[in-house]
């Protein structure tokens, strides 16, 4: 009972900063501060919202970019994962995928954009293709340092204790290293939302980026704002959902263990 | 080399009766089989042999760590192996309890049927962080239970060591000394035939584990494995083992009996004496 009531107060704590921004920012917009060139007020941009979720263009944009981010996750996340994981087991497969995938690394991936755009126009693949290439780096390394650094001693006592080959995946070295892969997924889903913004803001026609560069030549200042918002809404929500999940999974863990 | 003399034969008979203990000579470069037979004298005559090595060496690149060991344990005895810091102490362990293979020389495990059963501790409780107690009880089981049966035994063992409340916890919060009772109830779930013990307790602070050391012989006597237990601690060995066998320099250079009643109290007389007799094996006073 008390725990919760401590909790809810942090919970608030954390609300008041951004809630007298808010305040401060319409008062600046109402008096005159902020020019309605420059940023568009508080109640201006929850015009727009409104609008816009009336008019079911909003619903529909959110809906788009969603479906890209997360199709391109899962595309880019799940060969990371299993490429993480088979150089983690097998250093045949290392040897020879390794040096290549670290070489490639070093491309920072928005710098294909103009490749990507030659190869696939402005369509959907080249969207999920920047996605997943971004997605891939940072859980493929992540995975495969949580493997490599599984406690030897761990994965001994494991086959003293007689593990099939499975049993040991399963319940000594994948556990492990899943904190590492957990780092990995939180930061891949940040690069997610940062590549489908710059992907879509430059080759698009639909989406979230899309209506911000649209608005942008309108001049409609307050969908700008908007589209801005609702990016960063949905890059929270995508990471609390990871921390939802990790704190799920990794109960065992000292740092997720209630104090 | 370690020779241990007395003025009188006199003095001899009494020592070995008062102390219950019988020296086996050492002579260079190691000790004989057929010379050694002090240790068996010890037990069962008749006792049949849970592990024999012979002449089994084990090198690492030119260092050769262990030389050509010989050594018989029969059946259900508690052995406790001494020796200097990289003397090839956890070596020899892990070659009796088959996690490594040796250079040369043979080991033969007891009767068959029972090779699987050999069980290793670590100094290291080795608990897997993401399992519940009772489940890392049960990884003790792999291969022979599953289910609800393993958490039936896993709980009667965990019982055993007096954990049985804390089977649904999870290792981080355990303290040190629970966290290697755990391990103990691991090694135990499977019946092992023999159990390996690579200084179970050095991590422990000296109270946890005298009590620890109860709990071992407690669980060892009522079990009847063979037990052979790596320490530094030359006051555990004698607390515990039927048999010390002191290492130096990659060979035996004592097998000491050791026939105290049980249970044994810290700090008598004729521990004391033995414990005299080991350091000076340990540290080659009669050498000079
Ligand atoms: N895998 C290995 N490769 C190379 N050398 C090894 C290996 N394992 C052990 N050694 C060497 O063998 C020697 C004996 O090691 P071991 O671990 O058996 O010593 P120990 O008697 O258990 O020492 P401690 O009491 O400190 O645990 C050491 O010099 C060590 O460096
Ligand atoms: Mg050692």
């Amino acid at each position: 009972m008390q725990k919760t009531g401590r909790s809810f107060l942090n919970n608030v704590t954390g609300w008041i900063l951004p809630v007298l921004i808010l305040i401060a920012w319409e008062a600046a917009s109402r008096i005159g501060l902020i020019s309605p060139n420059v940023l568009a007020a508080p109640s201006a941009v929850a015009e727009a919202f409104w609008r816009l979720l009336l008019s079911g263009e909003l619903l529909q944009n959110i809906w788009i970019s969603t479906l890209r981010a997360l199709s391109g996750f899962a595309i880019g996340g799940a060969i990371g994962l299993v490429l993480g994981l088979a150089n983690g087991l097998s250093s045949l497969s290392r040897n020879l995928t390794d040096t290549t995938l670290q070489m490639v690394r070093n491309i920072p991936h928005l710098a294909l954009i103009p490749l990507v755009i030659l190869w696939f126009g402005i369509d959907e693949e080249a969207k999920l293709f920047l996605v997943a290439l971004g997605v891939f780096f940072p859980v493929y390394v992540n995975t495969l340092l949580g493997i490599q650094s599984v406690d030897p001693q761990l994965v001994e006592m494991g086959r003293v204790y007689g593990m099939s080959r499975s049993a040991l995946f399963f319940r000594v070295i994948l556990p492990g290293a899943l904190p590492s892969i957990f780092v990995g997924l939180r930061y891949a889903l940040g690069i997610m939302w940062l590549t489908l913004i710059v992907a879509e803001t430059i080759a698009a026609s639909s989406g979230l980026g899309y209506m911000a560069m649209q608005a942008r030549e309108f001049l409609l200042l307050d969908v700008v704002v908007l589209s801005i918002l609702i990016y960063a809404l949905l890059g929270k929500l995508a990471d609390s959902l990871a921390r939802l999940l990790e704190r799920q999974f990794l109960q065992w863990h000292p740092a997720f263990q209630p104090a | 080399m370690t020779v241990i003399s007395f003025t009188q034969p006199a003095e001899r008979a009494r020592y070995q009766e008062g102390a219950g203990a019988q020296a086996v000579p050492d002579s260079k470069p190691k000790v004989p089989r057929e010379t050694a037979p002090a240790a068996r004298a010890a037990t069962e005559p008749a006792a049949k042999t849970a592990l024999s090595l012979r002449g089994v060496s084990r090198r690492f690149g030119e260092k050769e760590v262990l030389k050509g060991i010989d050594l018989d344990i029969p059946e259900g005895q508690f052995v406790a192996i001494i020796g200097k810091s990289g003397c090839g102490k956890s070596t020899l362990l892990r070659l009796i309890a088959g996690l490594d293979d040796p250079s040369s020389g043979k080991l033969t495990l007891g009767t068959d049927g029972h090779a699987h059963r050999t069980r290793i501790m670590f100094q290291e409780p080795r608990l897997l962080p993401w399992a519940r107690v009772a489940d890392n009880v049960a990884v003790g089981l792999t291969g022979l239970s599953k289910g609800a049966e393993a958490r039936e035994t896993a709980l009667s063992l965990l019982a055993e060591v007096g954990l049985k409340d804390r089977a649904d916890e999870w290792p981080a919060v355990l303290s040190g000394g629970q966290r290697q009772r755990v391990a103990l109830a691991r090694a135990l779930a499977a019946k092992p035939y023999l159990l390996a013990l690579d200084e179970p307790l050095g991590a422990l602070d000296a109270l946890t584990r005298i009590e620890m050391q109860a709990l071992l012989e407690r669980i060892w006597r009522q079990e009847g494995f063979t037990a052979v237990l790596v320490t530094h601690d030359v006051a555990e060995a004698l607390a515990l083992a039927d048999r010390v066998i002191v290492i130096d320099k990659g060979a035996v250079s004592l097998d000491l009996a050791i026939a105290l009643p049980r249970p044994r109290r810290h700090g008598s007389a004729d521990v004391a004496a033995l414990e005299g007799r080991i350091l000076a094996a340990l540290f080659d006073e009669q050498d000079a």
